[in-house]
C-alpha cells in the first residue's frame, strides 16, 4: 500500500477517485439548478436545504479538496509527462487516432477552473462569504430564507453573463466527454464489453450535465 | 513517383540533429516504404554524402526492429502495420514525407533516425517472465484455461515491442506495452503465481525508466502495428491496484 501513490498509476488513481467524486458533485448541483425550471419557491427550498444540511455542510469542505487534489494531480502529471518527451516532433497527426479532449484535459481543466473561479464570485461570494445582506428574503412554506432565485435571475438579465454559463458548460462537456470512460478505465473496471457500455453511458451524462447547465442561462435570456 | 523526403539527420545521441530534404525519383507504388529509404540511401553513397540510418531487420511485419515516425504518425499512414509493411501507394505523386524517429527520452536517439529502445528490455527484465520451469509444450487442452482467456493472452502475446505505442503517445506512455506483457502472463496459470511482483515491479521500472503515464487518448491502440487493445491497460491497472491493496 506504501508507495502507491508515487507510481504513475497511483497518481492517476487519485485523478480517477477525485474526477468520480465531481463527477456525483455534477449531478446534484444539476438536480438543484433544474429546480429553477419548476418555480423559484422549488429552487429556493432546494438551495436553502443545500445550505443548511448537516450532511452537506461536511460535503462543502470535503468537495473544496476535491477540486484541489484533482487540479494538483492533474498539474503533477502533465509536468511529468511532458519531461517524458523533451524534444517535439515537428510534424504531428494525431486527429487520426485520438479525440482532441483526450489530449487536452489539462487545457480544458484550466478554462472550467476559469469558469469556476466566475461562477464563485457570481454566487457562492456574495452568498456564504458577504453573508448574503444584499439578498432579499423570502417566506416558503412558512421558512424565511433567501431569494436565491432572485440572484440568479437578476445575473441572467445581462446577456454576456448567459453567454459566459454557456461556454462554461460546453468546456464541462468537452472535458467530461473524456473524463467518464478515462476514470473507469484508470480503476482498471473496463474490458472489451463494458468499454463501449462505458462510453454510451458518458456520452449520455455529458450531454445531460452540458445540456442541463446551459438549458438554465438560456431560458432565462429567453423569458427575460 | 518523385517525391521529397524531409529526413531527421543526427551524427550521435549527444550531437544536435536538423532535417535534410532528399530527392528520390521513378519510385514504384508497389515500392515498400524501406526500399524507397534504400533508393535514397543508394542515391546517397552514390553522392558520396554518408547514408541515413534507420533500423529494420525481417521486412515481414513481425520482428518490431522498424520504427520512423512518417508524416506524424508512428510507422506512417496506414492501420495495423509496420513500416516495412507500409507501401509507397500511400502516398501521392511529388509529396513532400517528413521522416523523425521516435521521440521520448526514454529512447535516445543514436543514429538519424535509430532510436535506443533497451528501456523495453529492462521493463521485461524487471518481470516480463515466469520463473516456474514449464517444462515443455504441453498437450491440447492439458492447461486449464478457457478458450476465450487463451485468446486474449495471445492477442496481447502478438506485441513485437516496436515502440510506436511510445512514439505515438503525447506522454511518451509505454503502457500499452507493459500492460500487453502483464496481460499475456496474468491470464495464464504458469504467470498467476509471480502476478503481482510483476505488476509492480514492471511498473516501478517504467516509471524509472521516463515513460509518461497514460491519458487514456486511445492513440497507441489505433496506431499498434498488432492492435494491441486498450483493454489490456485496464487489466494492468487492475493488476496494479490489487497487488498495492494486498501489500
Amino acid at each position: 500500500m506504501s508507495s502507491i501513490f508515487s507510481a504513475s498509476i497511483g497518481k492517476k488513481l487519485i485523478m480517477s477517485i477525485s474526477g468520480l467524486f465531481l463527477i456525483v458533485f455534477l449531478l446534484v448541483h444539476l438536480g438543484i439548478n433544474l429546480l429553477m425550471l419548476v418555480s423559484a419557491d422549488a429552487y429556493n427550498a432546494g438551495a436553502h436545504f443545500m445550505a443548511t444540511n448537516p450532511a452537506i455542510k461536511i460535503m462543502e469542505p470535503l468537495l473544496a479538496l476535491g477540486f484541489v487534489i484533482h487540479i494538483l494531480y492533474a498539474t503533477i502529471l502533465t509536468l511529468q509527462n511532458q519531461k517524458a518527451r523533451p524534444e517535439n516532433y515537428s510534424t504531428v497527426n494525431q486527429s487520426e487516432s485520438s479525440t482532441w479532449p483526450s489530449r487536452n484535459m489539462y487545457v480544458l481543466g484550466g478554462l472550467v477552473l476559469t469558469f469556476l473561479v466566475i461562477h464563485i464570485i457570481n454566487f457562492y461570494w456574495k452568498i456564504k462569504v458577504l453573508g448574503g445582506h444584499d439578498i432579499p428574503s423570502v417566506i416558503v412554506d412558512g421558512v424565511e430564507m433567501h431569494d436565491t432565485y432572485w440572484l440568479v435571475a437578476g445575473l441572467f438579465k445581462f446577456w454576456w453573463f448567459d453567454v459566459i454559463y454557456v461556454i462554461g458548460a460546453i468546456f464541462l462537456g468537452l472535458h467530461l466527454s473524456h473524463a467518464f470512460w478515462s476514470a473507469f478505465q484508470t480503476l482498471g473496471l473496463s474490458n472489451i464489453v463494458w468499454r463501449k457500455r462505458l462510453h454510451v453511458i458518458g456520452q449520455i451524462y455529458t450531454y445531460l450535465i452540458a445540456i442541463g447547465f446551459a438549458i438554465i442561462p438560456i431560458y432565462f435570456l429567453i423569458t427575460g | 513517383m518523385d517525391l521529397t523526403l524531409k529526413v531527421w539527420r543526427q551524427a550521435n545521441a549527444t550531437a544536435k540533429g536538423k532535417f535534410e530534404q532528399y530527392k528520390v525519383n521513378d519510385i514504384s507504388p508497389d515500392t515498400s516504404f524501406l526500399e524507397m529509404m534504400d533508393v535514397m540511401n543508394e542515391n546517397l553513397i552514390q553522392q558520396g554524402v554518408e547514408p541515413v540510418a534507420f533500423d529494420h531487420d525481417c521486412r515481414e511485419g513481425i520482428c518490431g526492429m522498424c520504427s520512423l515516425f512518417v508524416n506524424g504518425r508512428a510507422h506512417g499512414p496506414d492501420d495495423d502495420i509496420t513500416t516495412c509493411q507500409l507501401h509507397m501507394r500511400k502516398f501521392k505523386d511529388g509529396e513532400t514525407i517528413t521522416i523523425e524517429p521516435w521521440r521520448a527520452a526514454a529512447f535516445p536517439v543514436i543514429k538519424d533516425l535509430m532510436v535506443d529502445r533497451a528501456a523495453f528490455d529492462k521493463i521485461l527484465q524487471a518481470g516480463g517472465f515466469v520463473s516456474v520451469n514449464t517444462g515443455g509444450v504441453p498437450d491440447a487442452n492439458a492447461i486449464p484455461i478457457g478458450k476465450a482467456e487463451a485468446d486474449e493472452a495471445m492477442d496481447a502475446a502478438t506485441c513485437i515491442g516496436c515502440g510506436a505505442c511510445v512514439a505515438t503517445c503525447k506522454n511518451s506512455s509505454a503502457m500499452l506495452f507493459v500492460s500487453a506483457k502483464v496481460s499475456q502472463l496474468a491470464l495464464l496459470p504458469q504467470g498467476k503465481i509471480e502476478a503481482k511482483r510483476r505488476a509492480k515491479n514492471m511498473l516501478a521500472k517504467m516509471d524509472e525508466m521516463g515513460f509518461g503515464s497514460c491519458s487514456n487518448t486511445g492513440a497507441c491502440e489505433v496506431e499498434c502495428p498488432k492492435g494491441i487493445s486498450l483493454a489490456h491497460i485496464a487489466r494492468f491497472n487492475r493488476e496494479f491496484i490489487k497487488a498495492k491493496f494486498n501489500d
